[in-house]
């Protein structure tokens, strides 16, 4: 029997030939991420481990995103914490304000993750990178500290579900709409334990920034990773970034799938999710009158330089609803700069956006943008939970960035052919 | 290990920011993050929750992020053990290696009402429903698995084993 590929990454990091899915592996692992929220529980683990250095400090990533800049005295401390143990630990790949962005669209841009990779992170969007053809999971704060010291994890072998994506989508549909609609088909519960193997003409020709959005989903669907073979796109992209020797996995014809799932991407339209999870999918045709408060564009889905060009080329000439709040974060520094030169932000600044500094701010509720009692937010972001963004009683729906947009000039969700 | 408590029951899809919202993220001491376990669910619930009471949910209980202050805030609230229909898999993981018992029974999970007096036995797997009389059996976690536990977490489990 073949190996999916998710297996054969799992198989080479154990040292074995052929893996079994159901089997539980000791491997070792490439890269291990925390960020300021999950690496002081990690570093404090760390302590209680008693091992003085770890086991290798090129390949722990530590950036500040999620209360950063910090929001108030608690964030600093626990930033602090990081910083300070990146230092005595001599590890140089800690981002500092100016230089950092959110984690998962940080470390495909530095080249520190690449094809073939097995990367753990105590995030649960860690996933983002098997967009590269890596095998990306997040795991907690104990199982980083216990990386951190031995430079391993154990992993269950997953089972894979084969998503074939075929078809030519229309202008507004991409990779968000792709997974949202995966999402909405099996349900947030759909890919439990398993792997979610993204392929078929409609992947091959889809851009990085598109395959990263989708792979950042994987979770939503309780997946423990989404994987995208390699190809020239994946290539072209590590090219002048990525500087290890890597290796490009296929599956094998005769692997075995737990299911195969075809979606034709022709009959797609862009897809909202409305609350409280992501699975509650429907077409943005469909999505009746829903008058919006705020609506964020950005996030480790959304905050890269194709989703801000989406954004700016439907705001460009307009401005944003009366009374409605626009925040806009690109993903890193390097976006933001990119998106400053080719003309985004001002566009941006002249609708009426505010636009920020990278961080994870509003998405998890954290800063920058917090929702009163009873508002409701449309974001490009990946979760819609009770909370997420503020009051347990404030709604949160999710899209890309082009209807995003549109919804912010409208005021209320809208498709983007209607502005 | 045996343990008998009171069972709250939530629904489907229970995840980790109504566990403990990211608002509360910026601590992770268990006593502070117990102060809110559960809160988004049932704001009620860290004040009546009682050492050795346990969480019995639907499936997919621990969806979503990755923050281990999740179980860690349940374990700080003195939950016993939480019984699911199904966990998510980061949660799952977290609470092994953090040694927070938790039990996988869509039995169980279906048959317990809010309240039900319940003794669930960790070495067998077997929940015994002290109301109904009832006895459900638990998925048995793997041998590699129950070595942690039986360490009391992954950290124990690395030091020990090297
Ligand atoms: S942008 Fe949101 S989902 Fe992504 S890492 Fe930050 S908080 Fe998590």
């Amino acid at each position: 029997m073949g190996m999916t590929i998710s297996q054969k990454i799992l198989a080479a990091h154990a040292g074995r030939e052929h893996v079994e899915a159901g089997e539980l592996l000791n491997c070792k692992v490439d890269v291990i991420l925390g960020n300021d929220v999950t690496a002081p529980v990690a570093i404090s683990e760390f302590a209680r481990l008693g091992r003085e250095r770890v086991f290798a400090a090129d390949r722990v990533v530590l950036v500040p995103d999620h209360f950063t800049p910090n929001k108030d005295i608690k964030a600093a401390e626990q930033a602090k914490i990081m910083r300070d143990f990146a230092h005595q630990q001599g590890i140089h790949n800690y981002f500092e304000i100016g230089q950092m962005g959110i984690e998962h669209c940080l470390l495909p841009e530095q080249g520190l993750v690449g094809p073939g990779d097995l990367i753990i992170g105590a995030d649960s969007h860690t996933c983002t990178y098997g967009a590269l053809g890596a095998f990306a999971t997040g795991v907690g704060s104990t199982d980083m500290a216990a990386a951190m010291a031995t430079g391993e994890a154990w992993f269950k072998v997953p089972e894979s579900i084969k998503f074939v994506y075929y078809g030519q989508p229309s202008r507004w549909v991409g990779g968000k709409d792709f997974i949202l609609h995966a999402i909405g088909d099996i349900g947030v519960d759909g890919a439990r334990y398993m792997s979610m193997e993204f392929t078929g003409e409609a992947i091959r020709t889809l851009s990085m920034d598109n395959r990263f959005s989708m792979a950042n989903m994987a979770i939503e669907a309780g997946g423990k990773n989404g994987i995208i073979a390699a190809d020239d796109i994946t290539l072209a992209y590590i090219k002048d970034r990525f500087k290890r020797p890597y290796q490009i996995y296929q599956s094998d014809p005769d692997a075995a799938y737990a299911r195969t799932i075809e979606y034709d991407v022709s009959q797609l339209e862009p897809v909202v999710a409305f609350p409280h999870l992501p699975e509650n999918t429907r077409p943005v045709s469909q999505a009746g009158e829903v008058w919006l408060d705020q609506v964020v564009i950005g996030s480790c889905t959304n905050g890269r330089i194709e989703d801000l060009q989406a954004a700016a080329e439907i705001l460009k000439g307009h401005k944003v609803y009366p009374g409605l709040r626009l925040i806009i974060l690109p993903g890193t520094q390097a976006i933001y700069l990119d998106a400053l030169r080719r003309g985004f932000i001002e566009i941006f600044i002249e609708a009426g956006a505010a636009v920020s500094t990278p961080t994870c701010g509003p998405c998890l509720g954290g800063h920058m943008g917090i929702l009163a009692k009873g508002e409701k937010a449309l974001a490009t972001t990946n979760r819609n939970f009770v909370g997420r963004m503020g009051h347990p009683d404030s709604e949160v729906y999710l899209s890309n960035p082009a209807v995003a947009a549109a919804s912010a000039i409208k005021g209320r969700i809208t498709p983007p052919w209607e502005v | 290990m045996k343990f008998t408590g009171k069972a709250y029951k939530f629904g489907s899809n229970i995840d980790t920011d109504a566990i403990i919202p990211a608002r509360y993220l910026t601590t992770f001491d268990p006593a502070e993050l117990a102060r809110h376990c559960m809160e988004d669910a049932d704001p009620e619930f860290p004040f009546k929750v009682k050492p050795g009471d346990m969480i019995v949910a639907d499936k997919n209980f621990g969806c979503g992020s990755s923050r281990e202050h999740a179980p860690i805030a349940i374990k700080g609230a003195g939950i016993a053990c939480v019984v699911a229909d199904s966990f998510a898999r980061i949660f799952y993981r977290n609470a092994i290696n953090i040694g927070l018992p938790i039990l996988e029974s869509p039995q169980a999970a279906a048959a317990i009402q809010e309240g039900d007096q319940i003794e669930v036995d960790l070495e067998s797997g077997q929940i015994l429903n002290l109301r109904s009389g009832e006895v459900y059996q638990a998925t048995p976690f793997p041998e590699f698995m129950q070595e942690i536990m039986a360490r009391g977490g992954l950290i124990n489990y690395v030091k020990e084993t090297g």
